[in-house]
This record gives structure tokens, C-alpha cells and sequence, in this order.
């Protein structure tokens, strides 16, 4: 069974997710990552596939996918580096990157690239609805990959219940207007949009992301959704000290935990 | 129709609106009141007026005699050049601002490279008293420095963006992130027929003005609106559309699009975007683009800051495609030739992007009868050092 479906089949609260790119800090440092989230106890983990021009993210995030190109990274080398994961982990993982890189891979190649490695869901935040529908669509469902869309506050509630009807990974929630690795305060209107997706009860679970940085955020998502998505926080926190960055990925997973 | 976009924004295979979830309310909005002024009358009057009283429109048709006889042909300059701010972009913004005024939005950003569009829209921000904020690439601030004084000047705070490669691209996706981050009160100007739908089709409609007054003036001058061929260069590609748009459904008149060539297209120093480019998506629109075998963007280059842009125009992709326009490339050494030669013959200093489109008329065949219009889409002011320094050399 999908790991998606088989985690919130157990668990529908809490659900943490962590974003790394892939080939940051180095080139090769994705199994170690992966391996460390895994003990650390997130719940599921996203791997970034960098892009020259991410153009819903911050700084952090671009900053990371920039070094990540200059250390070699591409997607055709993250599958090696994925071959033999199910050997240290059984999270569910989940590939987060732009379409261009996808579409040059070629998407059918690169569905059943991905259910080789055990991918369990793919988010490509520039991918239109209508054409995955048109198009792709029976690459991901052939390769049981869980596709994960974007809803934002401002989403109308007919175009939710239509991204719910397609939907077969989790929602990803933005919370408020911006790009990823802002500082969000969750005020009163944050927490309105919060409430109004709850109250949705949509299919899919629904998890929280972009602005979510600390253990406040975090747990005031999860009272809403079924969790949260940190990104720009945790590469941040990987640079804490360079020296062990399993100490660092720990300390910050146990920040978020507590 | 062949040439037409279809309902969701494509043109034949290209185009549509490949973005965030963050910027689906901000387009479908675009869309709903950029369908609604193209038959509002009184939008309609608004924008003629200006383009005539405070733009200078219509642009003159100017036969070029003495260019004629060198090239034993006919051929008729479109005087874009001679536009309020110097070159076609002002077209765009106008259209743009009204737009946005009638959406209530008051705060405007845009992108820019050489600085031309940037200024143009920190011009009609100033008209209307509109905030204005344009991002460019730290690399570009540097390299086109009278454009930012100009912005500034015209009460517009320009942004240096130092992320990936700091050129035109990156501009244009830190101005899609300030979009993303201020959906409700700011509309994004984009510069060129490129970008998500509607923005090709928006800009197209409001740069299609050059080819309806060429097809006008033509009529006047010879008794046939018809020219044998038009020639115009092609960066993002908005003064070519422009200037072709009138003319696609007759396919007897001959259409030329010269990209940039930079040193040559197989010196790895190029900016012709249909020669090295493959299709792939970018800046919210699915087309031919400079990228490398993992779908990273490359940048560009080509001695015209304002045709160094990694992507081109989905409408020209699709008549690329379709074989409707014959895309060609011009190399930095024959723009300059070319554009020396103008400034010889003509008396007129070209801007170095439509110095392209005339060095097109060596590579091209005419005949004594033939006539041919070249979209001069601006003038060569921010350019002199360039010209200046190559004459030297």
C-alpha cells in the first residue's frame, strides 16, 4: 500500500513533515538526511528537486537550490542516491520540485523512475490541474504515486472540493499569501482560513506549509489540520554547525516534537 | 482560428498557465477584466487618447529612400522609436495601467533587463500616481545604469535582485514572488508577450496597434495595406507580435523574426531561443527555452540586453511551429553593422535590439517591386556607449 495512505490510515494528527533539498549541503548528503529524519520520528519526509528559478520560494530555499546545481545534483542522480532507500527507511517520501526539470525528464520516465526508488507522493507546485488531468495522470496513478496539490486561503471553495475530487496524496495548505521561509504570526485571519478548510472535511488529509518555522506554528496548525510542512526552517537549522549535521537535524526535530 | 489562443490559454501546443496555486485568483481575476475592456467603449476611448496625445501614435511609416536604393528594393520603417520614453513598449503599459486602475490595484511592479520596460512603466505610474516598483538584476543595474537614474527620477523604487544568475530572468521571478506575496492590491506588468495566460494574449492585443496603423499607412502610401514582407526582432518577442499580428491570416505577406545571435548560435554565446532552445515551461508558460539537458535555465546572451531572455513568446513558438514566421538570428557584429549603416543612410541611431531586424536585410532576397516594412522598435540613445566603443574598436 502506498505509505501515504498506510501512515494516516494510523495516524491523522500531528503529522510532521520535513522539506530538504536534495544535494545540500552536499551532493550526497540525501541519504544521511533521509536516514536521520527517519530516526529523529518525522512522518513523512520531502525531498526537494532543485530548480535554477523556484518561483514560489524564499530566499533560504533558493539559496539551497542554487549550491545543490553547483554540487551536481539533478534528478537523474537523486534516483541513484534513492535506489537502495528502502533499505534504511519506510517513512513515506514524497519528491517536491518545479515542472521544467519533471517535463525534460520525462514524466511517464519519471513516475516509474520513482515508484522504482519507493516514492509514495510528488508535489510540483507549477503543475495546472487541468493538464495532470489531461495528460499525466496515468503515469502517477500507474506508479500509485500520490499526487499532492496547492490550496491556498484565498482558493474558492468549489476549485477545493475539485482538487479533492483529484487529489490522492495529502493537501498542501498554504497559510497565508507569500513565499516559502517567511516568519508567519498566526493571527486572527490566518486561523479563520485555518478553520475554513476544517470545516470543509475535505477527502484527502490536509497538511499546513510555507511560513510554519517553529514549535508555536507548528502546533497551531496541527490543531486545525492534519499537520504541518517545514522547509526553509530546517535547512536553515542544518547550518547550525556544519560539523555533525545529525545533531543538528535531531535537536531541531525534537524543537518541533516537543 | 490557427493563430488564435483556444480557451485555456495555449496556442497550438503552447502557452497556458503553469504557476503556483498562490497566483490562480490574480490571473483568473486578469483574465475576467482583461476579456471585459477589449469591447468597453469607454476603455477603449481612454486608451486611444492617450496613445495619441501623450504617446505620439500613430507612429509614422517612413519610406527609407536612400536604404531602398542600397538594398534595390522597398522598404518602409515603422517609427517605433519615436514613441513618448523611445521605443514600442509604452504600447503595453498604457493598456496595462488602465487595466489596472480599473481593477482598483494600486500598486505596480514589473521586471526589466535593459531598462526600457521599466521605464515605460515607471512613466505611466507617474501619470496615473500609481506606487511603482521595478526589479532588475544587480548584473543589469550595473550595466544600464542612465535607465535606473531614468526609473528613479520617474518616482519609481528600483529593486536589485541578486538571486540566480541576477539578469532579466531572475527579475522576472523576484517580480512574480512580490506578486505571490501582495495578491490583493498590486498588478505585475509584465513587459513581453510571455508569461502565464492571459498576459501573451493581453500584451499581444495592446502591441497589435503597430500592424493595424502599418497595415493603415501602407494603404495610404501605396494603395495595398499588404506589404511582401515585415522584419522585426524578437527577444520575449512583443514589438514583432506586434507588428505581425494584423497580417498572420493573410499568409501571402512573408513574416521574419531575427533573434539575437550573440557571438554565433554554436558559440555557446547565443540568444537565438529557436535554434538552442528546447520546449519546457518557464515563467508560468509552456514554450521554447535555453535550458540544459535537466531542464535548468540557461542564460542567455547577445550584445541587446533586451533580447537576452532565456525563453520567447508561446504565440511564436506555436508559428515557429507552424512554419507561419521564418525565424532567423543576427550576430552582435551585424546588428552593429547594420545599425551603422542606418545611421549613415537614414540619419537615424537604432536601438541595438531592432539594429537585428535590419541586419536581416542581407540575408534576405527583395526584388525591385518588393515592399518591405522593418519594426523600428526603438531608438539607440541608451546605446550610444556601445556604438561609440565599437566604432573605436
Amino acid at each position: 500500500m502506498n505509505r501515504i495512505k498506510g501512515l494516516f490510515r494510523n495516524k491523522q494528527t500531528d503529522i510532521l513533515t520535513i522539506y530538504f533539498t536534495a544535494g545540500y549541503p552536499a551532493v550526497d548528503s540525501t541519504r544521511h538526511i533521509i536516514q536521520e529524519l527517519d530516526k529523529a520520528g518525522v512522518d513523512i519526509i520531502e525531498i526537494g528537486m532543485p530548480f535554477s528559478d523556484p518561483m514560489a520560494d524564499g530566499v533560504t530555499i533558493q539559496e539551497s537550490n542554487q549550491t545543490a546545481l553547483q554540487n551536481g545534483i539533478s534528478i537523474a542522480r537523486l534516483f541513484e542516491q534513492l535506489k537502495d532507500i528502502r533499505d534504511v527507511t519506510d517513512k513515506p517520501l514524497v519528491l517536491m520540485g518545479y515542472f521544467n526539470p519533471v517535463f525534460q525528464y520525462g514524466v511517464k520516465e519519471f513516475c516509474s523512475k520513482a515508484r522504482e526508488c519507493g516514492i509514495d507522493g510528488v508535489i510540483i507546485p507549477d503543475l495546472p490541474m487541468r493538464e495532470y488531468k489531461t495528460i499525466y495522470q496515468p503515469f502517477f496513478e500507474a506508479n500509485d504515486l500520490g499526487i499532492c496539490f496547492l490550496i491556498t486561503p484565498e482558493t474558492t471553495e468549489k476549485r477545493v472540493r475539485e482538487i479533492d475530487e483529484i487529489n490522492t496524496g495529502f493537501i498542501y495548505l498554504v497559510t497565508s499569501p507569500g513565499v516559502t521561509g517567511r516568519q508567519v504570526q498566526f493571527k486572527n485571519n490566518q486561523v479563520e482560513a485555518l478553520t475554513r478548510i476544517e470545516h470543509l472535511h475535505l477527502k484527502n488529509p490536509v497538511l499546513a506549509g510555507f511560513g510554519i518555522s517553529n514549535n508555536e506554528s507548528y502546533k497551531t496548525v496541527c490543531k486545525y489540520v492534519n499537520g504541518g510542512i517545514i522547509g526553509s526552517s530546517f535547512i536553515n537549522a542544518l547550518n547550525n554547525n556544519t560539523q555533525n549535521i545529525s545533531d543538528n537535524i535531531h535537536q531541531f526535530v525534537q524543537s518541533m516534537i516537543l | 482560428m490557427k493563430y488564435e489562443i483556444d480557451e485555456f490559454g495555449y496556442y497550438g501546443e503552447f502557452g497556458g498557465a503553469y504557476i503556483p496555486e498562490l497566483l490562480y485568483n490574480n490571473l483568473y481575476q486578469l483574465k475576467a477584466a482583461y476579456k471585459e475592456i477589449i469591447t468597453d467603449e469607454p476603455f477603449i476611448g481612454m486608451l486611444n487618447e492617450l496613445l495619441n496625445d501623450y504617446v505620439g501614435r500613430p507612429s509614422p511609416l517612413y519610406h527609407a529612400k536612400r536604404l531602398s536604393e542600397y538594398y534595390r528594393t522597398n522598404i518602409y520603417l515603422k517609427r517605433e522609436d519615436l514613441n513618448h520614453t523611445g521605443a514600442h513598449k509604452i504600447n503595453n503599459t498604457i493598456g496595462q495601467i488602465l487595466l489596472a486602475q480599473r481593477m482598483q490595484k494600486t500598486r505596480i511592479i514589473a521586471e526589466t533587463g535593459a531598462g526600457q520596460h521599466g521605464v515605460a512603466t515607471a512613466t505611466v505610474c507617474a501619470l496615473m500616481g500609481l506606487e511603482c516598483i521595478v526589479y532588475m538584476g544587480a548584473k543589469d543595474i550595473e550595466r544600464q545604469h542612465p535607465n535606473v537614474e531614468r526609473m528613479q527620477l520617474l518616482g519609481a523604487r528600483v529593486v536589485a535582485v541578486h538571486s540566480g544568475s541576477q539578469t532579466l530572468k531572475d527579475a522576472t521571478n523576484e517580480a512574480i514572488r512580490d506578486w505571490i506575496s501582495h495578491p490583493d492590491d498590486t498588478h505585475y506588468i509584465i513587459g513581453s508577450v510571455v508569461g502565464p495566460d492571459p498576459y501573451p494574449e493581453m500584451v499581444a492585443h495592446f502591441q497589435s496597434i503597430i500592424g493595424k496603423e502599418i497595415a493603415e499607412q501602407l494603404k495610404e502610401k501605396t494603395g495595398n495595406e499588404k506589404p511582401t514582407a515585415i522584419i522585426a526582432c524578437v527577444g520575449g518577442g512583443s514589438n514583432a507580435i506586434g507588428a505581425f499580428h494584423h497580417f498572420l491570416p493573410y499568409e501571402e505577406v512573408a513574416l521574419y523574426g531575427v533573434e539575437g545571435g550573440g557571438d554565433g548560435i554554436y558559440s555557446g554565446r547565443t540568444a537565438a531561443t529557436l535554434v538552442q532552445g528546447k520546449p519546457g515551461i518557464i515563467h508560468g508558460s509552456k514554450t521554447y527555452l535555453m535550458q540544459d539537458a535537466d531542464g535548468q535555465i540557461e542564460e542567455p546572451y547577445s550584445i541587446s540586453a533586451g533580447l537576452d531572455y532565456p525563453g520567447i513568446g508561446p504565440l511564436h513558438a506555436h508559428l515557429f511551429k507552424e512554419n507561419r514566421v521564418q525565424y532567423m538570428h543576427a550576430t552582435d557584429t551585424e546588428a552593429l553593422r547594420a545599425a551603422y549603416q542606418l545611421m549613415k543612410l537614414e540619419g537615424i541611431i537604432p536601438a541595438l535590439e531592432s539594429a537585428h531586424a535590419f541586419a536581416a536585410l542581407e540575408k534576405i532576397k527583395f526584388t525591385l517591386t518588393d515592399k518591405v516594412v522593418v519594426n523600428l522598435s526603438g531608438r539607440g540613445d541608451k546605446d550610444l556607449t556601445t556604438y561609440i566603443n565599437h566604432k573605436q574598436q
